[in-house]
């Protein structure tokens, strides 16, 4: 049995039988790592000694006799924006590559008070921006299903790390799509919940008004245990919402008859793949077929979303971002004086698709510019959320393709042509400018390369969403093709 | 020509709560630099703030202490300014939705009661210190954060002050208030209470502002006054040379007695200001208002009033009592045991005043108590010590913090009030200064001064001194 092939829930079983160990099951995973990673290159940094010493201490409490829970030995591993105490967190950026966090986020936290064995900390595009990990300031990650390809982004590591069996589970973030769209171009489960359902306290933010934390996993089972673990209200964010959390695995069910499904012809325009509006077409057929009630809707305002993400999102950054000066953490460049030392700082520490946002997003916000781009933004956002709150008075939830193309070549809408990588964000942005739970998960192939199927819930409807999902993978066999990386 | 100033001033003031605006960092001064950190006060990546309630309270305080329209809703916003005592490169701040405006106090100058517009009260983060060490090359500068996230609440006045003398007035009442609420040490001088001015000068009757001075670094309130009385007779002069007035924003030199160009103000692009998506906005309700409302302590002008109609004090009398809470309150509770509220007032505004200022206390700090005083005034009313002993007990009392009977007991101070006694006194002091004597007795009135003086001297002062007068009159 390969152990890397398995559902993060099926190797629980494993451990909870104590058919297999914690330690073998990170043995698995570390050799996996070592025998595809030097092709993925999903992993900025890898943790195997503090692995061990979790798996050690995670059989040590199963052997004494201790209640674990479902996560407890299983190996695991984090984007790079989510702090973890002595550990390394780069963001993928020369601004931070030798910084150590002294706290660790709440999700983390979380996460190994539920026995998980983090194996590494994952590659992403520099401070999340991008949609193909090759903004990252150190490698680009590779997409498992054909390495010319990108893996997506910005949580390309996180997604290319779950499809190459290199991890069981990962976390990634999701500011405007960045969860949802690398899940899709490499065939795995992920995602982004409703804004404020996960704490963001220990995520280096990028636009703190939608970055959002979520899973990403092989299957839905999967991706409703690990929201089980990290979702919920956190005093260090003031943002969460201070709601009970469901069972979202006791939630999965296939039963969604009657269930009004509502599917947004702006999403089936111009500019969308004809082999992927196919097989999206047909996932939808076959979620009729399951009994939901689909229907064609509108979401009119869907056109202004992208603009109006790129410049809410820019001008949060340029404010988040401007404490990287070299004065007190991070990267220092010296200067004959503090100005200087500041420049010398950013241009060397930012990468160029960083600069290109912070420049625009602190130009929105110049006085003289603030009412025709920030403020105007804000006021399409309402707009936007108000088509969906239309929407979602008339149905359960909404379908779209997650991404309108299958996963591109690298280098082939890189940062130098920054309106080719906009593509990437259309379908994602308009749930982020809204703050709903967006969920995308495997609907099949085209010319060998995995499709998303994006679902859209109203505000904490993450149970909705999975168990819809888990209708749609219990009746088809996407989640169990498996990239076919070549060991050496 | 005849030119008068116009003055706004922008004051900040450090709230005391226990705790930072936006982490649990204790607000303490004097730590050693750096020891009062935590991840989110220092800015590090990936922090998120949390708003400490006390300084939305407080915030509420002062706006509604201050006559200001409370904000149902308010919010943050991150201000934009690259400087290295700011580790965010940005400040939260309160930009077009502070927690309160459209406010007022009183002053009163020169027996004229003025009325100056409060724009607006916002609530803000505290920036941190710079320490520059010299050396060669210029030196090096060091940062301490320990004062990053003081909560603080800044207090825009309308540009409705005239003269420096007007300003220094509302610096005074405005810090007068702030005590009573009990809201801010108000320490000038420990940087808990701060004070940048806005002056510009015109001719009288000209109905357009002129060119418009920052003036910041005035670390009291007199070093306020003279910065200000001496930028405005800068730009009269230069109005007069047929200069003009270039905008800027300039540091008042206590030691040289001059202003200096700090920089000169050109176009900026602003503080790129928008809703901080970190920080929930903050709903504040009728309920938490009306609730504060009713908490507020009695004001300095309330009081004033109080003490003019409860007690009949003169409204000079009136005016210094308030001007400390503390003295206010040292008033009331020795009134409550002594009630000729005149000679209370005569006293502290007299002897006990000068002994806090000699010792360098507070009112709250006297060693004297309330009913120490009282007693004190008690032993003089019934004659059993004199008025010019009284003097002189207060001052051991502050000096040993014992007791008034215990001083008068302990140093033989009881008023000799037997006339027997002091009838041998007096006789002996006539025997002994028949010149005098013969001077009173050919007119000289004034001759009898000297021989109460010399009769009180006799008895270390502790002749009763109707009675030396009495006894004199029929001996002589
Ligand atoms: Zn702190």
């Amino acid at each position: 049995m390969n152990l890397c092939e398995l559902t993060a829930h099926e190797l629980g079983e494993l451990l909870k039988s104590r058919q297999v160990s914690a330690v073998e099951a990170t043995e698995a995973a570390i050799n996996r790592i070592e025998a595809v990673d030097s092709r993925v290159q999903a992993f900025v940094t890898r943790t195997v000694e503090e692995a061990f010493a979790q798996a050690r201490a995670v059989d040590a409490a199963r052997s004494r006799g201790e209640t674990l829970g479902p996560l407890a030995g299983i190996p695991m591993a984090l984007k790079d924006n989510i702090c973890t105490v002595r550990i390394r967190t780069t963001c993928s950026s020369r601004m931070l590559a030798d910084w150590v966090p002294p706290y660790e986020a709440t999700v983390v936290s979380r996460l190994k008070e539920a026995g998980a064995i983090l194996l590494g900390k994952l590659n992403m595009d520099e401070f999340a921006m991008g949609a193909t990990t090759e903004t990252s300031a150190f490698f680009p990650t590779r997409n498992p299903w054909d390495l010319e390809r990108v893996p997506g982004g910005s949580s390309g590591g996180s997604a290319a790390a779950v499809a190459a069996g290199e991890a069981f589970y990962t976390l990634g973030s999701d500011t405007g799509g960045s969860i949802r769209q690398p899940a899709a171009f490499c065939g795995v489960v992920g995602l982004k919940p409703t804004y404020g359902r996960v704490s963001r306290h220990g995520l280096i933010a990028f636009a703190p008004s939608m970055d959002q934390i979520g899973p990403l996993t092989r299957d839905v089972t999967d991706c409703a245990l690990i929201l089980n673990a990290v979702a919920g209200h956190d005093s260090s964010d003031c943002t969460t919402a201070d709601l009970p959390v469901p069972d979202y695995r006791a939630a999965l069910n296939t039963d969604i008859k009657g269930l009004k499904i509502g599917v947004p012809r702006e999403y089936f325009a111009d500019g969308l793949d004809p082999e992927v509006a196919a097989i999206v077409r047909r996932a939808i057929d076959k979620l009729a077929e399951l009994g939901a009630i689909c229907e064609e809707t509108s979401l009119p305002h869907t056109e202004y979303a992208l603009p109006t993400y790129y410049l809410v999102a820019y001008a949060e950054a340029s404010s988040n971002l401007a404490r990287y000066d070299g004065v007190s953490f991070g990267l220092r460049v010296p200067g004959r004086d503090i100005e200087e030392m500041n420049i010398n700082t950013r241009t060397e520490g930012f990468g160029p698709e960083v600069k290109r946002r912070l420049m625009l997003g602190t130009y929105a916000l110049e006085a003289g510019n603030y009412e025709a781009f920030y403020l105007k933004a804000a006021k399409v956002r309402t707009l936007i959320r108000q088509d969906f709150e239309a929407a979602f008075n008339k149905y359960d939830l909404l379908v779209t393709p997650t991404e309108p193309m299958v996963a591109f070549r690298l280098g082939e809408k890189g940062n130098k042509k920054p309106l080719a990588m906009a593509a990437a964000d259309s379908y994602t942005s308009a749930v982020s400018l809204a703050g709903l739970p967006a969920l995308s998960l495997p609907c099949g192939f085209s010319q060998g390369l995995p499709v998303g199927l994006q679902l859209i819930g109203p505000s904490f409807a993450e149970a909705r969403l999975l168990q819809v999902a888990y209708a749609f993978e219990q009746n088809t066999e996407y989640h169990r093709r498996r990239p076919a990386l070549e060991v050496a | 020509m005849e030119y008068e100033a116009i003055i706004g001033l922008e004051v900040h003031v450090e709230l005391k709560t226990k705790s930072k605006i936006f982490c649990s960092c204790s607000t303490s001064f004097g730590a050693e630099p750096n020891t009062q950190v935590c991840p989110i006060c220092l800015g590090l990546p990936g922090t998120l703030p949390v708003t400490n309630r006390q300084v939305v309270e407080f915030g509420i305080k002062t706006a509604l202490a201050l006559n200001c329209q409370v904000a149902s809703y308010c919010k943050f916003d991150p201000k934009h300014y690259y400087y290295p005592d700011v580790p965010k490169n940005f400040q939260w701040s309160q930009f077009d939705m502070p927690i309160g405006s459209n406010g007022h106090l009183k002053i009163n100058v020169d027996g004229e009661e003025l009325v100056i517009g409060i724009a607006r009260v916002h609530m803000e983060e505290d920036a941190g210190k710079l320490i520059h060490i010299d050396g060669p090359d210029g030196g090096y500068s060091l940062v301490d954060y320990n004062r990053t996230g003081v909560p603080l609440l800044e207090i825009v006045s309308e540009p409705d002050l005239r003269s420096p003398a007007q300003a220094r007035a509302y610096m005074e009442k405005l810090r007068t208030i702030l005590h009573y609420l009990d809201v801010s040490d108000c320490k000038m001088e420990e940087g808990s209470l701060r004070c940048d001015a806005n002056v510009s000068v015109r001719p009288r009757g000209s109905s357009t502002y002129g060119t418009k001075i920052e003036v910041k670094n005035m670390n009291s309130f007199r070093s306020l006054q003279r910065a200000l009385e001496y930028e405005i007779e800068r730009q009269v002069n230069l109005l007069e040379n047929g200069e003009q007035v270039q905008p800027a924003t300039v540091a008042w030199d206590e030691s040289r007695g001059v202003t200096t160009v700090m920089r000169v103000k050109g176009e900026s692009s602003g503080y790129r200001c928008f809703p901080e998506p970190n920080l929930v906005p903050i709903e504040i309700d009728s309920a938490w208002i009306e609730r504060v409302r009713q908490e507020l302590p009695e004001l300095p002008d309330a009081r004033r009033q109080r003490l003019i109609d409860d007690y009949g004090l003169p409204l000079y009398d009136a005016e210094v009592i308030t001007s400390s809470k503390e003295l206010a309150d040292y008033f009331d509770r020795t009134v409550a045991l002594y009630p000729d509220a005149k000679t209370v007032s005569n006293w502290l505004m007299g002897d006990f005043s000068r002994l806090l200022n000699a010792h360098n206390l507070e009112p709250g700090q006297a060693p004297v108590p309330p009913q120490e005083l009282a007693a004190l005034l008690q032993l003089q009313q019934e004659g059993t010590i004199s008025g010019k002993i009284a003097k002189q007990v207060l001052e051991e009392m502050f000096a040993s913090g014992k007791g008034a009977r215990q001083v008068v007991e302990e140093q033989g101070l009881i008023q000799i009030s037997d006339a027997a006694a002091l009838g041998q006194i007096v006789a002996e002091v006539l025997a002994a200064n028949p010149k005098v004597v013969e001077d009173y007795r050919n007119g000289k009135t004034k001759a009898l001064g000297f021989l109460v003086g010399q009769v009180m001297k006799a008895t270390k002062g502790k002749a009763n001194p109707g009675l030396v007068n009495k006894l004199l009159k029929e001996q002589l």
